[in-house]
């Protein structure tokens, strides 16, 4: 298969987004517009689990540092500066992954995940506690950023149109990032230590590095996430760095397929779409979406996008089945 | 007043220490020999304590509460080992977390649909109501004692079964080796069935003697869960004697920086494991992998 057929799904999906606004409502635009932060963030989430084979379970520390890094730094300006705000986000997160990354990374298996649960819970348990940062009732923002030149806004993301294309460019930007650096030495070392630390570390490759840089390349997008969550609700609690924010966002990747990077987008809408609507039937829709979890684990590892290439695979095979049946067939009459 | 409160303080957080001892050691028994990440072991708290509530509300007694409350843990545990944590034994870990944290999520709205979502106590049994007076102006309930000294009894009867029955010797040797105690014929489905369901029941024991102390409430597993991990990280995984220090340790510290540095408290627990395992990757009494 060639590379355009094989992306022309994803084209596909990319050009629906982009006409989406044209003729969502604006509850249906704000809605994709999480949709798609959260897809951001499962995606960032996917480079570790899927490609480096660390299953980080603090994920959402560097989501929630991101979102506060905004509202700390401007709950009270007067107006908020785009280029200052997104990289102070970016750089808070990814500073942060780093110290949480250089404990870690030393550990493996099931240490890794529980240290990186532990280490998200004192983030969290931090920003509870401290009431300089509103402890549990979290920050209010009132304003959204804007990029200015001079004194010309270029950019507003108080609307919800400008602010659901902002975001939908920082996800397939994200999304081609990861693409790029998968696919260049830095990503065959990755997934090379996941299949076998031992066998690359045997070959000269300094794999603590690797695995270090991969962890802070994730936390800093999921940072990203988290500033725009932020800026998109105007408000920041220590609910977003929960551990359950990062147990659902391993559930989205796997739901949507681990190791794909387009998988955990597809899973974003599925859980968060699930998240909207389910409440709508029972009240007790947790019980729905955990028996859909535990579905999913049993009879579907490798996630929703795995059941495409498996139809797809199921139509080749009938196709050549009746070819050859015809061949066959051709060949009774010849002989 | 100095000393007679850092008494009282010491011996909540011994006290604190052995509930944590409790479901830590459940914990660390099944990531040692069965290899499971279990997520849902502190809805296994949550579990006892609402039994607890509810038993000690129909029986009109806590003890009569527990007595029956134990085989209710026992089966659930029996129940999700069967249907769901024995698929998991040759998966990745990521899908362990994956699934135990959807149990987490049913758990919890099953205890929403059973027991509403109000905040419940129970009451202290009036034989151990009473507490013992220190000085003019301290005192120490009886009943925190009693907690300490079960959880003493529980420990030691522990202590007796892995390291001096036969089935101990099953379950220290299906810690160092699992294949190699499948490979000598031990029937180590039922072995691990068995594990788990004890593990469930001492957490959920956990739960039933903690709700008079502490309020039975949604959610509280939760908070149980992420400490137990961190005494298990600490003391390394599969080893009960580490999960003894380490739920003495944190218990010491969390109790301590409580009454310290109240705004950090939470936070210190955390840094003591970080500097732990800086120190010591594979915890206190793990074994290097």
């Amino acid at each position: 298969m060639s590379t355009l057929t094989r992306s022309l799904p994803l084209l596909a999906a990319l050009l629906a987004l982009v006409l989406f606004p044209l003729f969502g409502s604006s509850f249906y635009v704000g809605l994709v517009t999480r949709i798609i932060i959260i897809a951001i963030f499962a995606m960032s989430l996917d480079l570790l689990i899927g490609y480096t084979g660390l299953v980080s379970f603090g994920h959402a520390a560097f989501f929630g540092i991101g979102g506060y890094a905004l509202a700390i730094a401007f709950q009270d300006a007067s107006v908020i500066h785009l280029w200052q705000a997104l990289p102070l986000s970016l750089f808070a997160a990814a500073l942060a992954a780093l110290v949480v990354g250089w404990v870690s990374i030393r550990t493996s298996g099931i240490y890794f995940i529980m240290i990186t649960l532990a280490l998200s819970q004192m983030f969290f348990y931090y920003f509870f506690e401290s009431p300089r940062y509103g402890g549990d009732d979290g920050i209010f923002l009132f304003l959204k950023p804007v990029l200015m030149v001079g004194s010309e806004d270029i950019l507003n993301l108080d609307h919800e149109n400008n602010f659901y294309y902002f975001a939908l460019s920082c996800l397939v930007l994200g999304y081609l990032f990861l693409v790029m650096i998968l696919q260049a030495p830095f990503g065959k070392v990755i997934k090379a230590i996941k299949v076998n630390e031992h066998r690359v570390r045997a070959l000269g490759y300094s794999t603590n590095g690797y695995k270090l840089v991969s962890f802070v390349i994730a936390g800093t997008l999921a940072g990203l996430a988290g500033f725009l969550e932020g800026a998109h609700t105007g408000y920041i609690n220590p609910a977003y760095m929960s551990w359950h924010e990062s147990g659902v966002c391993i559930a989205i990747v796997i739901l949507g397929g681990v190791g794909t990077l387009y998988g955990p987008i597809v899973g974003a809408f599925i859980i968060v779409l699930l998240q909207n609507f389910l409440p709508e039937f029972t009240e007790h829709w947790q019980l729905l979406l955990g028996g859909i979890v535990i579905a999913v684990v049993l009879f579907l590892p490798r996630g929703a996008t795995s059941l495409l290439p498996r139809i797809r695979s199921l139509i080749r095979m009938e196709k050549s089945i009746s070819l050859s049946q015809e061949e066959k067939a051709k060949g009774d009459a010849d002989g | 007043m100095e000393l007679s409160f850092y008494l009282v303080q010491l011996l909540n957080a011994v006290q604190y220490g052995f509930l944590l001892f409790l479901v830590a050691s459940g914990l660390t028994l099944l990531f040692g020999i069965m290899g499971i990440i279990n997520l849902a072991h502190g809805s296994f708290y949550m579990l006892g304590s609402y039994l607890a509530y509810w038993l000690t509300g129909v029986t009109g007694n806590l003890w009569l509460g527990i007595l029956l409350g134990l085989p209710i843990t026992l089966m659930v545990g029996y129940l999700v080992e069967r249907f769901a944590i024995s698929f998991l034994y040759k998966r990745d870990h990521l899908y362990q977390v994956l699934l135990t944290f959807a149990l987490i999520l049913i758990f919890n709205e099953l205890q929403q649909i059973l027991w509403g979502s109000d905040v419940h106590s129970v009451a202290i049994p009036s034989l151990l109501a009473g507490s013992f007076q220190l000085t003019e102006n301290q005192s120490y309930p009886v009943y925190r004692l009693f907690i300490s000294a079960a959880c003493i009894a529980i420990a030691c009867g522990m202590y007796w079964v892995i390291q001096k029955t036969r089935l101990g010797m099953t379950i220290r040797a299906g810690a160092s080796n699992r294949e190699m105690v499948q490979a000598l014929g031990i029937n180590v489905n039922r072995l691990f069935a068995f594990v788990f369901s004890l593990g469930v029941a001492l957490a959920g024991f956990a739960g039933m003697l903690a709700a008079p102390v502490d309020s039975v409430y949604p959610g509280m597993g939760e908070n149980v869960l992420i400490i137990s991990f961190v005494v298990v990280v600490i003391g390394g995984t599969g080893s009960i004697k580490g999960a003894f220090v380490g739920a003495m340790l944190i218990g010491l510290v969390s109790t301590f920086g409580k009454v310290l540095v109240p705004e950090m408290a939470s936070v210190m627990v955390y840094a003591l494991m970080a500097v732990i395992l800086l120190w010591r990757p594979q915890g206190l009494f793990g074994r290097a992998a």
